[in-house]
């Protein structure tokens, strides 16, 4: 073949082409597959959701086990009983507000708006549960999850996801033995919304202490537990105002 | 003699020992460190690896011939990550939940050198065939320290492998745990990936006296 690849008019045209083809095809993909990968995003939010009320499918002390993709939007429906969203002092019903992003609302909170924060209310075996999802930093990206508590404050399960925290530490946060130990932790603390801290040498391993607002820290994720424990101190005191409504009643 | 001739077959087996891209060539030393806490997830790297690295060097060795030489690291960075982008997003529309567990590997599997390494010192020079073969030997070579690695981290870091206790309950304190045995917790930092990656390279090279460099 007789191309001159050292050209520089060549070197410019194979970048255009190159790039040109390369943007269509992601592009294309990306369009493509959106629908379905939305749908995908939303069905594992109520899996997320009815996963930290206590509506999944684990077994034992193993894994973290969703409620099947099949039977979710179903469960979603019979366990929570009610949705909404606090504007402010106002208080709207919405069905989808487990949509809402988060991000945005915090974005939005940035600019002066005011945010939009969503509220689950399930019910299972006759016992409210409020839950609240959560948005942090861990220590490479963003950490999110829900917390579910009743109306004493009292943890009745947790959710954590991350984007991209480090594989065998950081992103141990999702696995079931450090999610279950929230599980009974008050996130009140003599009246004062304080969260539950992901603390070091707390010396209560197997988490028998149930009113320290602590839970035992994972080794080799300093930050990423750091983020844990900012992340839920700052949803509880946005959503103090809601819950001591709930405590009082 | 088999499908393979013997110097395609030296492409696949020559970089699991004598030519390792981790121990002997030194490449993909960060993600060694980085993911190799648990053998779960050096297995996930592992077969990753090889999956972007054999696409990848086929494409590159099919383009090898218009790549001008003067942007070909940003054509090759493209390539990859394209590809990864690519199954990224068809795993997160077609199995998601598998999507869920690649996902932080996505970035790690862009920027991992050895693929760098082998499209710009193979794939360039070689036609598509033996560019593959070049590549899933090489990751191979990789994946096989990574789950070595992830192996010893896991098992005295954490006393288990693949989450399975397979040392006994520390805090319950059976199996060995019951007479004093205490897990090293410092297995589970970064600076024991290297660690264990140079005991490796030292049996290694006690074993192959010509692997020594002379000075």
């Amino acid at each position: 073949m007789a191309i001159n690849t050292e050209k520089n008019t060549y070197t410019i045209a194979f970048a255009a082409v190159m790039v040109v083809i390369v943007g269509a095809l992601l592009a294309f993909m990306a369009s493509a597959l959106s629908a379905k990968i939305s749908e995908n995003e939303r069905l594992e939010k109520q899996q997320n959701i009815l996963y930290a009320m206590g509506v999944n499918e684990n077994e034992g002390a193993g894994s973290v086990s969703f409620i099947g993709t099949d039977k979710v939007a179903e469960a979603f429906n019979t366990y929570i009983k009610e949705q909404i969203i606090l504007e402010g002092d106002k208080i709207t019903k919405d069905p989808n507000a487990y949509l809402i992003d988060l991000k945005k609302e915090e974005t939005n909170a940035k600019a002066g708006k005011t945010r939009k924060l969503p509220v689950f209310i399930g019910e299972k075996d006759n016992k409210e549960f409020y839950i609240i999802p959560m948005r942090g930093k861990g220590l490479w990206d963003a950490i999110w999850g829900f917390v579910a508590v009743d109306k004493n404050m009292i943890v009745q399960g947790v959710y954590f996801d991350h984007k991209g925290e480090t594989p065998g530490l950081g992103a141990n946060i999702k696995q079931r033995y450090f999610m279950d130990d929230f599980i009974g932790e008050s996130i009140l603390n003599n009246d004062n919304y304080v969260g539950i801290t992901v603390a070091k040498g707390n010396n209560d391993p197997t988490n028998e202490i149930k009113d320290d607002n602590e839970v035992d820290a994972l080794a080799g994720a300093t930050i990423t537990g750091d983020g844990v424990s900012a992340m839920i101190k700052q949803s509880v005191a946005l959503y103090k105002p809601f819950l001591q409504t709930i405590a009082s009643n | 003699m088999g499908i393979l001739s013997k110097k395609d077959a030296a492409l696949i087996l020559d970089p699991l020992a004598d030519n390792n891209p981790i121990t002997i060539q030194v490449l993909g030393i960060c993600s060694a460190l980085a993911i190799t806490a648990e053998l779960e997830a050096s297995i996930v790297m592992a077969v990753s690896v090889l999956f972007v690295m054999g696409m990848g060097n086929v494409v590159i060795s099919l383009m090898r011939n218009i790549i001008p030489s003067k942007i070909r690291i940003i054509v090759q960075l493209v390539v990859v990550a394209t590809l990864v982008i690519v199954v990224d997003q068809v795993l997160k529309a077609f199995a998601y939940e598998l999507s869920k567990t690649l996902s932080v590997f996505v970035g790690l599997i862009i920027t991992n050198c050895i693929i760098m390494g082998r499209f710009e010192a193979f794939a360039l020079a070689n036609g598509p065939k033996r560019s593959f073969l070049d590549g899933i030997g090489n990751a191979a070579g990789y994946g096989f320290i990574l789950v070595v690695i992830g192996f010893f981290r896991e098992l005295l870091g954490s006393g288990t492998l693949l989450g399975i206790k397979v040392l006994g309950d520390p805090i319950e304190k059976t199996g060995l745990y019951a007479i004093g045995y205490e897990n090293n917790g410092f297995m589970l930092l970064s600076p024991m990936a290297l660690i264990v990656v140079g005991l490796i390279i030292w049996v290694q090279r006690s074993r192959n006296p010509a692997l020594i460099e002379e000075n």
